[in-house]
């Protein structure tokens, strides 16, 4: 089988000591934008479930690795449904998708994160590994040997072109964390936490359209939390296209989430992943449903914004027609789902 | 109540608590003293001239103990003796991404991996072919520069039976389609595993997780250099095969060649990215079917051509060939029959046998074909099957031999099982079933090197406490062989299955078997045990009848007892009447084999390829749901019969059954090896779309019984036939959802979409395309490399 490269392992106590950790080790300096993914030599992480087999195919070769198993909290909190809910981020995907509190007021999130690869990986990946989950592309998840064949690109080594699209000045590699869209439609933030203290992020501000440098935080900067508000008058839904009912990453994910006002919308969320390098909120969608009876019409339009928010390119399975296509499928059936139960 | 005692019964299989807990001893799991850990370094190149091969960083390396390459093997090998074309590593050229070039054995596997970047190869590289229309046509560039044909041409075949001719003139209306079956992997879930000890005494052994360890034997002696007498390969538990372990395949020469040289055993396991590579899956295959048809149906005539991208290398191509046009004529009635099938080199990796061997793509269009026939007629697909049905017991007109035919119980069995003509184009938009009949030989009528031995010879050994050993040298891949030859050792001595210790796949030990391979066990392993038994059983028959003092045709044994049939209560326990045996006749050992009969074929060119002594064959119903705004086709349910002739453990052939419907539904629906500039596209179990348990449909086995004359207690093959029907099964029930025609598989969301939005009729080859741009290929080569340059330059 593949082995994985040599490497050290720091295993740290605490998140307050894993932020000392990476800071001693500069992890914070680290751009993959500069070095590529196997020029980073400090890596955390958590579950391991993506971090290992990318180590393995050398699209990672760090000389440290800092585990974050025992600094971060596995918990998830939630009092009345009056206020919110927070969930550590070292919960496993398995634990987030049947937590009570989670499944009956979070309903896309414990869909996605039961949706996630197969339930030996849910229960070894964690919530705060999928929120940070590298994006994923055809020519980028390769051995080491089959890139060298293909003659690398620009993820691992910067100077050389995207594969994808050959004249794209940008890595085009996707945003794939089935969670995410989910988190987005309700709202979350999370809290990341380093050397410099801790600060709360919106989870949109997390992401940035760039297949490299896809977190805006600093790879000194920890998730250790993941924070959702309160979800009352909520409703949410989760759907993900992939090639088989277990096992694949999502080639379309769709999170939508509506609160009704008596029979109008209030507020609605939609959210995608897999379509682009980040995962994106779909502001034009919620604005067509706010204020209306999600009747057909207002479901078609939110679907269409969808469809148009969508910008799949030619580098997961699947083609580029039928991503797009079901984006807007999706959407609809998610809001019908939504208006109808 | 049965005749029988143990055959027919539902038993757990003698080797199910290794298998199904681990313990079984595969390859990797054998750990020596001493032992070296093997990696193989593979060319990143498509096609290339080797220049210049500097092992010397490596073996300076810290750990590394020995370098080999092509050099040091330099004599030709390859499955079929008549077209060897490989080498255990390349010499001169590589053909394919991932051709092996050279092999490392270290102190660890570590050190083994990190030592191939240290081996120094130049390489010339050369422009890739990589479409069959490119290697039809290119003469400029030769992957095989002394093929002896044309341009890439590996093999063409023309064969006409009948008088085609004149078929098609007769005919009330003749059908012309094009079709195109993509390629596939057998995906076993073992990889590729070989252990290889070269002692102090001067003898190897090869532990190996092959499916022809006789075949394995002959190119060990050749490509090493030593008499076979010093050789000893052991095929290990194969933790599936499916025909992708049927080669002689590099790492197994290196672990060799590494541990002569180095004294100490020496392992390699492949990674699963290099089974992509290993492969010798079904072939990509390209094919024009032409079928004349009467006012009433009767086919008067057929006009096959089959065009297969071969990869880089020939393994059991020339079979393979043949394979897609030979068992056409089989199933249904054809007066007039002509084939023509070419077989290219193209810089992929080897395509070879998986099961269903070169048979699957052919059935797969004549099946929808006739299903568009039927359609035309305003028959019930079914109904129009049974119409045309070729007789039992009756030449084909390409002269094979038909014996036991099962086809119409098939049909039968699947109509009333899924009431087919209740459904058929009755059920609502997106909702559709669809049917097709297929048969597969019980094993090839010839040997792959001619010769006028045994395909499969068996010995059988009675212990004094009663207990039995089979010797065979087939080998156990997961599909029961060696519970199937317990089976009948068990039958025929009238003692249990848990009695019988079957010793198999080890060349010292066992006599010959040729393989397992065209589904020959059950059939030829099955009758050689049979007859090795039988001779053991006479004289334990006569010893206990002497005893009693009854005639020996009174004597019966069953339940580990042999008794007089007249008075069950006179007799004695089986292993008092082998004392008695052994007493009289001295040990009890003896041997029985097994050859296919002579006339089973016509004498012409090319007439060895699809005889069989006994053809099995199959029903498949498939029905399906297809999400007509996603274009995701759900198969529901698969409803199949076999017609296994006799099934020696019912739970076994279910299993095969199963087994081979779910592969088949995988390639229908998902599965397919493809590639870019020649790099495979998705080399990971990850990306390559093999069915998990959460996609496989709902499945009905239903065996159907026939009783050959010939096979042992009337068995025939049960494990590679039963694919066969599904795919086209499966199309056939698309076409019925939704009137889209899938004339190519696989049948992908992304194409059932896109012929909805754009009101297809049709999905499919339109044939082969007008020779494409000789230049394209070397063009995007080279387009890649100036813009990645271009980067480099402006960074």
């Amino acid at each position: 089988m593949l082995r994985l490269p040599r490497f050290r392992m720091e295993i740290p106590r605490s998140a307050d000591e894993a932020a000392r950790v990476l800071r001693e080790l500069g992890a914070g300096t680290q751009d993959p934008g500069v070095s590529g993914m196997p020029g980073m030599k400090v890596l955390m992480v958590a579950g391991g479930t993506d971090v290992y087999p990318n180590m393995k195919r050398r699209q990672l070769a760090p000389e440290v690795l800092v585990s974050l198993r025992r600094a971060l909290s596995r918990d998830v909190r939630a009092d009345g449904p009056a206020s919110g809910a927070t969930i550590g981020a070292g919960a496993t995907l398995s634990s987030v998708s049947a937590h009570p509190v989670v499944r009956s007021r979070y309903a896309a999130l414990a869909m996605a994160a039961g949706l996630v690869s197969t339930p030996q990986l849910r229960n070894m990946g964690t919530i705060g590994g999928n929120v940070c989950l590298d994006t994923r592309c055809n020519w980028y998840d390769e051995s080491g040997f089959w890139r060298t064949a293909e003659g690398f690109c620009m993820k691992t080594h910067p100077s050389v072109v995207c594969r994808v699209a050959t004249s794209s000045p940008r890595c085009l590699a996707v945003a794939s964390a089935d969670t995410v869209p989910a988190l987005l439609a309700l709202g979350a933030t999370v809290t990341v936490r380093s050397a410099q203290g801790e600060r709360t992020v919106d989870l949109g501000e997390l992401y940035r359209e760039d297949g490299i440098r896809y977190l805006t935080i600093r790879r000194d900067e920890i998730v250790t939390e993941v924070a959702l508000p309160p979800a009352e008058g909520w409703r949410s839904t989760y759907l993900k296209l992939r090639d088989r009912g277990s096992f694949d990453f999502p080639i379309v994910g769709l999170a939508a989430a509506v609160r009704m006002d008596g029979a109008r919308v209030a507020d609605a969320r939609v959210a995608l992943t897999a379509v682009a390098s980040r995962p994106i909120l779909v502001d034009a969608a919620a604005k067509a449903l706010r204020g209306s009876r999600l009747d057909d019409a207002a479901i078609e339009a939110a679907a269409e914004a969808a469809f148009k928010a969508a910008r799949p390119m030619d580098n997961t399975s699947g083609t580029i027609a039928q991503r797009k296509r079901t984006v807007s499928v999706f959407a609809t059936r998610a809001l019908r789902e939504l208006r109808d139960n | 109540m049965s005749e029988f005692s143990v055959v027919g019964k539902r038993l757990p299989k003698v080797n199910v608590w290794g298998h199904l807990t681990g313990t079984a001893r595969y390859a990797d799991d054998i750990q020596l003293p001493r032992m070296l850990y093997g990696r193989l370094l593979r060319s990143p190149h498509a096609h290339a001239r080797i220049k210049r091969i500097d092992a010397s960083r490596a073996l300076a390396h810290d750990g590394v103990v020995a370098v080999c390459t092509g050099a040091d093997m330099p004599e030709r090998m390859g499955i079929m003796p008549s077209t060897q074309d490989e080498y255990a590593l390349a010499v001169d050229k590589v053909r394919y991404i991932g051709d092996p070039v050279a092999a490392v054995a270290a102190v660890d596997e570590d050190t083994a991996y990190d030592a191939l970047s240290l081996i120094d190869v130049e390489y010339e590289p050369l422009e890739p072919i990589l479409t069959i229309e490119e290697a039809l046509t290119r003469e400029d560039v030769r992957i095989h520069e002394d093929s002896g044909r044309p341009a890439n041409v590996f093999k063409d075949v023309h064969l006409e039976f009948g008088d085609v001719e004149g078929g098609f003139q007769t005919a009330h209306k003749v059908y012309d389609n094009w079709y195109f079956f993509e390629g596939t992997t057998h995906a076993p879930m073992e990889t590729h595993s070989a252990v290889a000890s070269y002692d102090g005494d001067g003898k190897l052994t090869l532990w190996t997780s092959t499916q022809v360890p006789h075949y394995l034997h002959r190119e060990l002696e050749k490509v090493l250099g030593i008499p076979r007498s010093r050789i000893r390969v052991i095929a290990t538990p194969n933790g599936g095969g499916f025909g992708g372990k049927s080669d002689p395949f590099s790492h197994e020469f290196a672990a060799c060649l590494l541990s002569m040289r180095t004294k100490r055993p020496v392992k390699f396991t492949l990674d699963r990215e290099e089974v992509f590579y290993a492969h010798r899956g079904r072939h990509p295959v390209l094919m024009h079917l032409r079928t004349g048809v009467s006012a009433d149906g009767d086919i008067t005539a057929v006009h096959f051509q089959s065009y297969l991208d071969g990869g880089a290398y020939a393994s059991y191509g020339i079979a393979t060939t043949y394979y897609t046009g030979a068992l056409m004529t089989v199933t249904y009635k054809l007066p007039a029959y002509k084939f023509d099938g070419v077989r290219v080199y193209t810089n992929k990796p080897a395509c070879g046998p998986k099961r269903g061997h070169g048979t699957t793509q052919p059935r797969f269009a004549f099946e929808c074909q006739l299903d568009q026939i039927a359609e035309d007629l305003g028959l019930d697909p079914i109904a129009y099957r049974e119409r045309i049905l070729q007789p039992a017991n009756s030449r084909t007109v390409n002269g094979l031999r038909i014996t036991s035919m099962g086809l119409g119980q098939c049909l039968e069995e699947v109509k009333r099982s899924t009431r087919f003509p209740e459904k058929h184009g009755q059920l609502p938009r997106g909702k559709g079933i669809g049917v097709a009949g297929s048969a597969y030989i019980s094993g090839a009528g010839l040997p792959i090197y001619w010769n006028e031995m045994p395909h499969s010879g068996a010995s059988v050994k009675v212990d004094r406490g009663g207990g039995v050993t089979v010797y065979c040298g087939t080998s156990e891949i997961g599909q029961g062989s060696d519970n199937v030859l317990a089976v009948v050792a068990a039958e025929q001595l009238g003692v249990l299955t848990e009695d019988v210790h079957v010793v198999s796949g080890d060349t010292s030990l066992a006599p010959v078997d040729l393989g397992s391979y065209s589904s020959r066990v059950t059939f030829m392993a099955g009758n050689a045990v049979r007859q090795a038994a039988g001779r053991l059983r006479t004289l334990v028959v006569e010893a206990a009848a002497a005893k009693l003092g009854v005639p020996a045709d009174r004597i019966a044994l069953a339940q580990r007892r042999v008794y007089d049939l007249a008075d069950p209560a006179k007799g004695m326990t089986f292993a008092e009447a082998a004392v008695l045996a052994e007493s009289k006749n001295g040990t009890l050992v003896s041997v029985g084999s097994y050859k296919p009969p002579k006339d089973i074929s016509g004498d012409y060119k090319g007439s060895g390829v699809g005889p069989t002594a006994a053809y099995s064959y199959q029903a498949a119903v498939a029905e399906v749901s297809v999400d007509l705004e996603t274009g995701i086709v759900t198969v529901e349910r698969i409803t199949e019969a076999h017609d296994c002739g006799r099934a020696l453990n019912p739970p076994a052939v279910e299993g095969q059954i199963e087994g081979a419907a779910y592969m088949g539904y995988g390639e229908a629906i998902a599965e397919e090896q493809v590639f870019r500039g020649g790099l495979h596209k998705k080399p990971s179990l990850l990306e390559y779309k093999l069915p998990t348990s959460m996609d496989t449909p709902e499945m009905k086995a239903i065996i159907v019984e026939t009783i050959d004359p010939e096979g042992p207690f009337g068995a025939k093959e049960a494990g590679e036939g039963p694919l066969n029907p599904v795919i086209p099964a499966i199309a056939n029930a698309v076409y019925d959802a939704i009137g889209v025609r899938f004339d190519e598989t696989p049948i992908t969301p992304a194409k059932v979409l896109d012929a909805l939005q754009k009101n297809r009729s049709r999905v499919g080859p339109e044939g082969l395309s007008s020779q494409r741009d000789p230049k394209a290929a070397m063009r995007r080569l080279h387009a890649t490399t100036d813009a990645r340059e271009k980067k480099k330059v402006m960074s």
